[in-house]
C-alpha cells in the first residue's frame, strides 16, 4: 500500500513492526539510526516516515525537524512518531517539531495501520473547487494552496486540517471534531495534535502567525476559519 | 507591608516608642516640676524678704525713739508715704521732736506706680484692733491678721481676682513714750500690700520655658525611639521578609549577619535553618526527579520488548491458523501478550501518579458526548442505559475521563448484572459547581469487607476470576484520575441491590488557566 520508512533502534521491535506492517500490505524499509534514516529518506523517497523518538545519535524528534527543513527530502513528508515514554514532554516536542501524529508503544498493528492510512489520506474533494481568502487560494481539485501566488507546501495532515476548516468558514469546530475528521482518531484523542497542527498551518498561511486572521481560536472550544 | 500597616498600635515599634516616650515624659516632668517649685519659692521669698525688710527699715528709720506726744496721726501719714515710696522722710537724730525734716522725691521709683499701697491704722490700747478701710489696700485685711500684726511683723500671700498680692502687717517697736498718754502717743500699725503680678508673669514665662523644654525632650525621645527601634526592627523586618521568601519557595534566601547581638544570633540560626531546608528540599527534588526518571526508564524498557510482541501476535495467530493444529498456543500467547500489555500500561500509569508525573490535558468537554463516545468506542452502547441532562459542559481531561468511565462501566458489565446505567448531571459539592457521573448495576453489590478497600491496588472483587481478568489496578487508576481532576470517586451499595460508583469532577479547578492556542 504505502512505501514506509521505519526508524527504530531496538532490533526485535524493528523486525516485529516491519513484519506486522508488511502483513498489512505496506512496503517497509527499516533503519536503526536517525542518520541512516535520513540517508534512506533522500535515496528512497518513501511516502511516510515512522520514527522512534529515542534513537542513538540524533533522535526521532530531531530527524523530524530536519525533514521539515530539508527540501531534498520533501518538507511535506508525513511523519508518525513512535514513543515508548508517552511522556507529555516527548509528545509536545514531537508535535512542535512537525510530526503529524504519534503512537505509544506497544502499538497494535491494526491501530498503526489505521493511523498511517489516516495521515496519508488526502481530503475528499467536496464543496467548491476553488476558494479565495484574501491572497490565500485553496484549490481543492489539484490540492494546492497558494499564498500571494507562491505554492505553500503543506503536509497531508496540514492540508486536510486546512480544508476541513475552510470548508465551513465562520463555523467553529471543536478539537474533538477535528481529531475525528482529520486524524480519524477514535475517542478520546489528544487535542494537542490539533493545537500543534494549527500552529504549523498558521505559520504557513497567516501574514502574522502571532496575530492570526484566517484561523481563529475559539476559546475553550476549538477553531474557526474566518468568514469571507 | 500591608501586614505591618494593620498593626500600628500593637507592633513592637509602637510599644518601644511608647516606653521611650513614657520615660522621657516622666523624667522631664519630674525635672521641670522640681525646678518650678524651687524657682517659685525662691522668687516669692525674695519678693517677700525685700518687702518685709523695707517695712522694717522704714519703721526703724521713720519712727523716732522718743515719740512726741500726740504724734500718732502724723506718724501714720508719714509712714504711708514712706512705705509707698513716694517720698523719703528722714527723722533728724538731732531733733527728734521736730515733725518733718526732709521730704525728697525718690528718683528710682516710677511715678504713678500702684505696685505698693500702704495704710496706717491707729492703735488705741484697750480697744479692739482696727483694720484699714476697704479699698485702701489691694486686698482687705482680716481682723485676725491685724491682731497678729500687732505683736510681730507678719506677711501673707493673697490671690485676688487672679492676681497674687503680698500683704505685710507690722507695728513699730523700740520707742519710748509718755506713759500717761498712751492713747495718743501709741504709733499706728502699718499694712502694706504689694502687687506680685510681675513675679507671677516671670513665673509664667519660666513655666512656659519649662513646657517648651518638656516638649523638646518628648520630641527628642520620639526621634530617638524611632531611630533606636529602626535599628532594632530593621533586622527583625529583614528576617521576616526572608522567612516569607523562604516560605514562598526562595530556598536560597539568606540574611546578612551583622554584629554580635541576639539579633545576629537569630539571623545566624535562620541562615542555618534555611541552609538545612534547602539541602533537604534539593535532596527531595533530586529523589523526585530520580523516581520520575525511573518511571520513564521502566516504561521505556518494558514497552520496547512488548512492541515487537504485540506487533507479532497477529502474525503469530494468522500463521498458527494456517499451520496444522488448532493454533491454541498461538492464540493464548496473543491473548496473554495483550494482557501483559494492559498490565504494563496500568503499572506505568500508577507509577506516574506516584511519581507526581501525571498531568492534566484539559479541554472543554460535553459530558453527554464524552459518555456516548466512550461507550461507542468499546461497543457498549447497546448494553448500557444512559440518562442525563443534555449539556453539562466542563473542562476536563477527555482521555482520563474516558479511562475512568470505561473502567467503571467495564467493571459493571463484568461483575454486575444488567441493566447497567450511567446517569450524569450537574452537581454542586461544597459550594463548587461540578458534574456527577454515576455508574450503577444490579449485581451482587460491593463484595463484603471490601467497601473501604475497593480502590486499593490489586484488590479484586471476584477472587475466582482474579487470574483471568483485569490488572487489579483499574479502580486505583480511576480514583487517582478523579483526584488529579480535584474530584472524587466513591463506591456504595445501591438500594435494591447492585453497586453504584459515583464520579464527581469540578467544573473549574482553582488556579488553572490553560488554554491551548
Amino acid at each position: 500500500m504505502a512505501k514506509i520508512l521505519l526508524v527504530e533502534d531496538d532490533p526485535s521491535a524493528r523486525v516485529g513492526l516491519e513484519m506486522a506492517l508488511t502483513r498489512q500490505g505496506h512496503g517497509v524499509t527499516a533503519r536503526a539510526t536517525g542518520e541512516d534514516g535520513l540517508d534512506a529518506l533522500r535515496a528512497l523517497h518513501p511516502e511516510i516516515a515512522i520514527l522512534d523518538v529515542m534513537l542513538p545519535g540524533i533522535d526521532g524528534i530531531e530527524v523530524c525537524r530536519r525533514i521539515r527543513r530539508d527540501d531534498s527530502i520533501g518538507r511535506a513528508l508525513p511523519v508518525i512518531l513512535l514513543t515508548a515514554r508517552g511522556d507529555d514532554l516527548d509528545v509536545v516536542l514531537g508535535l512542535e517539531a512537525g510530526a503529524d501524529d504519534y503512537v505509544v508503544k506497544p502499538v497494535e498493528p491494526r491501530v498503526l495501520d489505521a493511523r498511517i492510512r489516516a495521515v496519508l489520506r488526502r481530503a475528499e474533494q467536496s464543496g467548491l473547487d476553488r476558494s479565495v481568502h484574501g491572497d490565500l487560494v485553496i484549490d481543492r481539485t489539484s490540492l494546492k494552496v497558494t499564498k500571494a501566488g507562491t505554492d505553500l507546501r503543506l503536509t497531508p495532515t496540514e492540508l486536510r486540517l486546512l480544508l476541513e476548516l475552510a470548508r465551513r468558514p465562520g463555523h467553529a469546530l471543536t478539537r474533538r471534531h477535528l481529531l475525528a475528521a482529520v486524524w480519524e482518531h477514535t475517542y478520546p484523542g489528544d487535542s494537542r495534535l490539533v493545537d500543534a497542527c494549527v500552529q504549523r498551518v498558521r505559520a504557513k498561511i497567516e501574514d502574522d502567525p502571532a496575530d492570526p486572521r484566517l484561523i481563529e481560536t475559539v476559546r475553550g472550544f476549538g477553531y474557526r476559519f474566518a468568514a469571507p | 507591608m500591608t501586614v505591618r500597616a494593620l498593626r500600628p498600635l500593637t507592633g513592637l515599634r509602637a510599644r518601644l516608642a511608647a516606653a521611650f516616650l513614657a520615660v522621657a515624659l516622666l523624667a522631664s516632668v519630674l525635672a521641670s516640676g522640681i525646678s518650678y517649685v524651687l524657682y517659685r519659692r525662691m522668687m516669692l521669698d525674695r519678693a517677700q524678704d525685700e518687702v518685709v525688710a523695707d517695712v522694717r527699715e522704714t519703721l526703724t528709720f521713720q519712727v523716732p525713739r522718743q515719740l512726741p506726744p500726740d504724734s500718732a496721726n502724723v506718724l501714720g501719714d508719714r509712714l504711708e508715704l514712706a512705705l509707698t515710696g513716694q517720698v523719703e522722710i528722714r527723722v533728724s537724730e538731732a531733733a527728734p521732736a521736730v515733725d518733718v525734716l526732709t521730704v525728697r522725691a525718690r528718683a528710682d521709683e516710677e511715678p504713678g506706680g500702684d505696685e505698693r499701697r500702704a495704710a496706717a491704722v491707729a492703735v488705741r490700747p484697750g480697744e479692739p484692733v482696727a483694720v484699714p478701710e476697704p479699698g485702701t489696700l489691694h486686698v482687705p485685711v482680716t481682723r485676725e491678721f491685724a491682731e497678729r500684726a500687732l505683736k510681730e511683723t507678719v506677711f501673707r500671700r493673697v490671690v485676688r481676682d487672679g492676681t497674687p498680692y503680698l500683704l505685710v502687717g507690722a507695728h513699730p517697736t523700740g520707742y519710748t513714750t509718755t506713759v500717761t498718754e498712751p492713747a495718743r502717743t501709741t504709733p499706728p500699725m502699718v499694712f502694706v500690700s504689694v502687687d506680685l503680678s510681675r513675679e507671677a508673669d516671670d513665673l509664667r514665662l519660666f513655666t512656659r520655658a519649662l513646657l517648651i523644654a518638656d516638649g523638646a525632650a518628648v520630641a527628642c525621645a520620639l526621634v530617638l525611639a524611632f531611630l533606636a527601634t529602626r535599628g532594632v526592627l530593621r533586622p527583625v523586618r529583614r528576617l521576616g521578609a526572608a522567612a516569607r521568601a523562604l516560605g514562598e519557595g526562595d530556598l536560597d534566601t539568606r540574611v546578612d549577619v551583622r554584629g554580635r547581638d541576639e539579633l545576629a544570633d537569630l539571623a545566624r540560626t535562620f541562615n542555618g535553618t534555611a541552609e538545612a531546608l534547602e539541602r533537604t528540599v534539593t535532596e527531595l527534588r533530586a529523589m523526585d526527579a530520580a523516581s520520575r526518571r525511573f518511571v520513564a526508564d521502566v516504561s521505556h524498557e518494558l514497552r520496547t520488548p512488548l512492541t515487537s510482541m504485540v506487533a507479532l501476535t497477529d502474525v503469530l495467530a494468522e500463521d498458527a491458523a494456517a499451520a496444522p493444529g488448532d493454533g491454541r498456543a498461538a492464540r493464548l500467547v496473543a491473548a496473554e501478550t495483550r494482557r501483559l500489555g494492559v498490565l504494563v500500561e496500568h503499572l506505568i500509569e500508577i507509577s506516574r501518579f506516584d511519581a507526581g508525573a501525571a498531568a492534566l490535558v484539559l479541554d472543554e468537554v460535553n459530558v453527554a458526548e464524552a459518555v456516548a463516545a466512550t461507550l461507542d468506542a468499546r461497543g457498549w452502547t447497546g448494553d448500557v442505559a444512559v440518562d442525563g441532562a443534555a449539556d453539562p459542559s466542563v473542562r476536563l481531561d477527555p482521555r482520563r475521563f474516558d479511562v475512568v468511565l470505561a473502567n467503571l462501566v467495564g467493571n459493571a458489565l463484568r461483575h454486575g448484572r444488567p441493566p447497567v446505567t450511567v446517569r450524569f448531571g450537574p452537581a454542586d459539592r461544597d459550594g463548587r459547581a461540578g458534574v456527577e457521573v454515576a455508574v450503577a448495576d444490579r449485581g451482587p453489590g460491593l463484595p463484603d469487607g471490601l467497601h473501604d478497600a475497593i480502590f486499593d491496588r490489586f484488590v479484586k472483587a471476584d477472587a475466582a476470576r482474579a487470574a483471568s481478568e483485569g490488572s487489579g489496578l483499574g479502580l486505583s487508576i480511576a480514583k487517582e484520575n478523579a483526584v488529579l481532576h480535584g474530584g472524587t470517586l466513591e463506591a456504595a451499595d445501591r438500594p435494591g441491590g447492585g453497586a453504584v460508583f459515583t464520579l464527581w469532577l469540578p467544573a473549574e479547578r482553582p488556579g488553572e488557566e490553560r488554554e491551548s492556542a
